[in-house]
């Protein structure tokens, strides 16, 4: 039984791992805006230079 | 903008590797934004544009290696219009303007946030956040779709405030600016905060749980005493910052309620958790047990879920405009020659100002040069536009219709008849809501309550087992904590709040719904609430018109901005082409005259017609406002516009009139009173030519017996009726544009199901009072075995969830269940929930 004194604060510190993880993404703004990120895949972007290079 | 005067370059090639294979554009149409062309076109590389902003968008574009824009879709682009000129916006580089801007300055970045209502495309996402592309000093830009907000951060050193905003307009993308920006903008709403607090709670819970479930089904057989001091330590830990950072809000409500010597519902609550917390500490510090740090957890995590379900916001809506988010920011004052933007702020009495077309009076003002058509109907509530001559005193609110007129500011912005209204005493101060909540008043009885079953099963104890007595008083305290009370409000009217929401009715906050459960008075406002702008009807008196006929009237008619001119236009809409007009003609006040094929056509008022010896025959028509016809000096006949009420509206007045008192107030004059005095009849009285002070006032004397007056209106005019009453709808034609504050913004089409919304609001007030029925059993059926002291934390752990799961579910179902009666599928119809 003695694994158990391991296992407790490994699953502990496992999700608070994931909760640093939430308090990061909540500060970071990613709750406020939820609609603009989905359409932004749709964009494949093109490095600025290769159509310049084309342009010249 | 010096790119814009640069050399063209060629239009590359589509070969393999290019990035610009462009799809061929419509026949007809803009390529950079799709209008139809008509008149002069602007072409560039075989692209045909219609104005000269697309093109220059477009060579910008091209030139920066943008050209990717255009692959997201035909005609992606926003209409440009006219290239801006630079010194438009110099007055935002005004420091003390600026600071007001922006939203972050240091010594090399500015950050400011832009409200650009044209952003309607992914197409438009990607270019604006592709502006450092374009100009050298643009850092970082971000979109927020839903919000349609662009954050811009720019080194200030290099590029202006001013230079960022000529170039979004430029783009098509013109920021929205108006006078209440000066003055500082609001910050975001804080929701980060609630959703830290729910995640830290969500995670102690979830694992404190963990911790505890064992011993719910008594595995602790196998446990030695280190696994038990393990887990109650470990517990105690992860409650920790529960208590102190998620329950945060609670106990600061509590403290003030308890300094203003009230009983709110979050009394009883941080009393049962402070109760929970403190017999739990005790019992982990002394070893007697592992505390009920679960049911705390939980408590807490349910609580916040309950406030996160009701603290919806639609992102668009506003429920807080004064004028100042009407006005705009700018204005261009004339002195001497020289003509020059400037901030409305500065502006004072004696100034000149130029008003174009559909521009806003931003003061009282004498009008100098041009004939002016004043549209009023937003600010005073009547319904045709008012024509003035030089010399003639106009009011702030008013837009002008037609030509360019030139007037002299007579008081300042804020001292103006209409924007005095906001000076009055209903203003001070935030609107207090005038009605206590459901909740608190219930749990004013219940906090008593509570505290009279402890104290009663406390003094038992005392006298039967002292040892048992503490442990009594603080169980009940434990259990009556009132979270499936506190839970049964924000679920049922949370839920109430997004089903009106999907039928375009956005109350302001859910608490809304028990004033509107409450209202016993009905006033309404006429133009604009129950008739519709443009949904009057428009007939012709005379022979009718043949294809060709209309197709030149229209033509001619679409030369116009006079209101009445684009109603006629919009009414031929369907007919071949427009034909090309010669020696057009306003004359404003009178009508409109031009050479359609080869016929003179002449559109406008009898007594113009008749001026010009046209013979004009007494109108067989009916009342209302007259537009009559002539094609080659031969009489042809009249159209005839009349205000009608919105679809239905008769009949969903009838209906409200069997509940409520109803009372119309308008700012119109007395030209239809008939027709409402027959609608509201014996139920209230009709009062025409009502200033907004008036509505303010009437509406402060039928609160005075003690009635609950809900205010219906759409214009400024109704500001103050709309800030006194119990109830403030603000009705608008479509959502997101501007509104004046008020409690509930409703769409113009629910107008007439007013009366379902009502009921709809009562029925969910039944709800609540069922929950607390159903949460009070709980309670009791807790509170008996508490009372006895035989309170278990398995106990605590199954009924608190369990009471909380029963409410929420039956408000939630119940609430549905409801709105599927209020099912209105006519008002469902297009158009997105914002």
């Amino acid at each position: 039984m003695i694994v158990i004194f391991l296992l407790i604060p490994l699953g502990i510190v496992t999700a608070a791992v994931f909760l640093m993880g939430f308090i990061w993404a909540v500060r970071s703004g990613q709750y406020e805006d939820t609609g603009t990120p989905s359409l932004r895949p749709l964009m494949d972007d093109h490095e600025p230079n290769q159509s310049q290079k084309a342009n010249e | 903008m010096q790119n814009l005067t640069t050399t063209v370059v060629d239009f590359p090639d589509a070969g393999p590797d290019t990035a610009l294979k462009v799809p061929e554009a419509e026949a007809g149409a803009c390529f950079h934004c799709g209008t139809p062309l008509r008149g002069a076109v602007f072409a560039s590389r075989n692209r045909s544009f219609c104005c000269q902003g697309c093109l220059t968008v477009f060579e910008l574009l091209t030139e920066n290696g943008l050209g990717d824009f255009y692959r997201f879709g035909k005609a992606a682009g926003a209409r440009a219009g006219a290239v801006p000129k630079q010194e438009e916006f110099a007055y935002l580089d005004d420091p003390a303007l600026r600071r007001r801007l922006v939203d972050f300055e240091d010594e090399r970045w500015t950050r400011a946030t832009f409200r650009v209502p044209a952003v309607h495309c992914i197409a438009c996402v990607w270019l604006l956040e592709n502006l450092f592309r374009l100009k050298p000093g643009i850092g970082y830009s971000r979109v927020n779709f839903p919000r349609k907000e662009v954050f811009i951060s720019f080194e200030h050193a290099r590029v202006k405030l001013s230079e960022v905003v000529g170039l979004l307009t430029a783009l098509g993308y013109g920021p929205e600016f108006n006078l209440s920006d000066s003055e500082g903008r609001p910050r975001h709403p804080v929701s980060r905060r609630l959703w830290l607090q729910l995640g830290v709670a969500g995670f102690a819970f979830g694992n404190i749980m963990l911790l505890s479930i064992s011993s719910y089904f008594g595995l602790d057989a196998f446990s030695g005493p280190g696994l038990k001091k393990l887990f109650g330590w470990t517990s105690l830990a992860l409650a920790m910052p529960v208590l102190v950072y998620s329950a945060s809000d609670y106990w600061r409500a509590a403290w003030l309620a308890w300094r203003r010597r009230i009983l709110t519902i979050e009394v009883p609550i941080a009393l049962g958790i402070a109760a929970l917390a403190a017999w739990s500490a005790g019992e982990v510090l002394t070893g007697r047990g592992p505390g009920y740090f679960d049911s705390l957890a939980g408590l807490l995590f349910f609580l916040l879920c309950g406030k996160w379900f009701q603290q919806k916001t639609y992102e668009r809506l506003a429920f807080d405009r004064d004028y100042k988010s009407f006005f705009p920011l700018s204005i261009l004052r004339k002195s001497g020659r020289k003509e020059e933007r400037v901030a409305l702020s500065q502006l004072r009495a004696g100034d000149r100002l130029v008003l174009r077309n559909g521009e806003l009076i931003p003061a009282d003002a004498r009008l100098i040069s041009g004939p002016a058509m004043i549209d009023y109907s937003f600010v005073t509530g009547e319904s045709e536009p008012v024509e003035k001559a030089a010399g003639d005193l106009i009011y702030a609110g008013g837009r002008q219709i037609g030509g360019a007129i030139e007037v002299e500011t007579a008081r300042e912005v804020s001292q103006s008849y209409l924007t005095s209204l906001w000076n009055q005493e209903a203003f001070a101060g935030e609107k207090k809501p005038s009605l206590e909540t459901l909740t608190n008043r219930y749990s004013r009885r219940f906090t008593k309550l509570v505290l009279a079953v402890a104290a009663g099963a406390a003094l038992f104890w005392w006298w039967a087992d002292s040892s048992r007595a503490l442990g009594a008083f603080v169980s009940v305290l434990i259990v009556a904590c009132p979270c499936a009370l506190a839970l049964a409000a924000p679920f049922t009217f949370g839920a109430a709040q997004r089903i009106l929401a999907r039928r375009k009715v956005f109350l302001k906050n859910p608490a809304v719904i028990e004033a509107l459960a409450q209202v016993d008075t009905v006033v309404f406002d006429k133009t604009g609430t129950l008739t519709g702008s443009g949904a009057g009807s428009l007939d012709f008196w005379g022979e009718p018109l043949g294809a060709e006929e209309k197709c030149r009237i229209r033509s001619l008619a679409e030369h116009s901005t006079h209101p009445h001119a684009v109603r006629i236009a919009e009414s031929l809409q369907g007919e071949p082409f427009s034909q090309p007009v010669r020696s057009f003609s306003e004359t404003a006040g009178c009508g409109i005259e031009g050479i359609v094929a080869r016929q003179e056509i002449w559109i406008g008022s009898a007594a113009w017609l008749e001026s010009r010896k046209v013979a004009v025959p007494s109108p067989a028509a009916p009342n209302g406002s007259r537009v009559h016809i002539a094609i080659n000096g031969n009489y042809r006949g009249c159209y005839t516009l009349t205000n009608s009420l919105r679809p239905r509206a008769e009949e969903g007045i009838r209906r409200l009139a069997a509940h409520y008192a109803l009372a119309l107030l308008s700012g119109d004059n007395e030209k239809e009173r008939e027709r409402f005095d027959g609608l509201f009849g014996s139920s209230g009285p009709v009062h025409f030519n009502q200033s907004p002070l008036n509505k303010l006032r009437f509406i402060g004397q039928m609160q005075a017996p003690g009635r609950t007056v809900m205010m219906v209106g759409d214009g400024l005019n109704d500001a103050g009726a709309l800030r006194q009453s119990d109830v403030g709808v603000a009705v608008v034609e479509s959502i997101g544009a501007f509104s004046p504050a008020s409690d509930v913004i409703m769409s113009a089409a629910m107008v007439p199901r007013l009366h379902e919304v009502l009921r709809f609001a009562k029925s969910s007030v039944r709800v609540v009072r069922l929950s607390f029925v159903i949460s009070a059993i709980y309670n009791v059926a807790g509170i008996s075995i508490a009372a006895r002291g035989l309170l278990s934390p398995v106990f605590c752990a199954i009924l608190m969830p369990l009471s909380s799961v029963t409410v929420v579910a039956c408000a939630c179902g119940l609430t549905a269940r409801l709105g599927r009666r209020l099912d209105l599928d006519p008002a469902r119809e297009g158009g997105r929930q914002p």
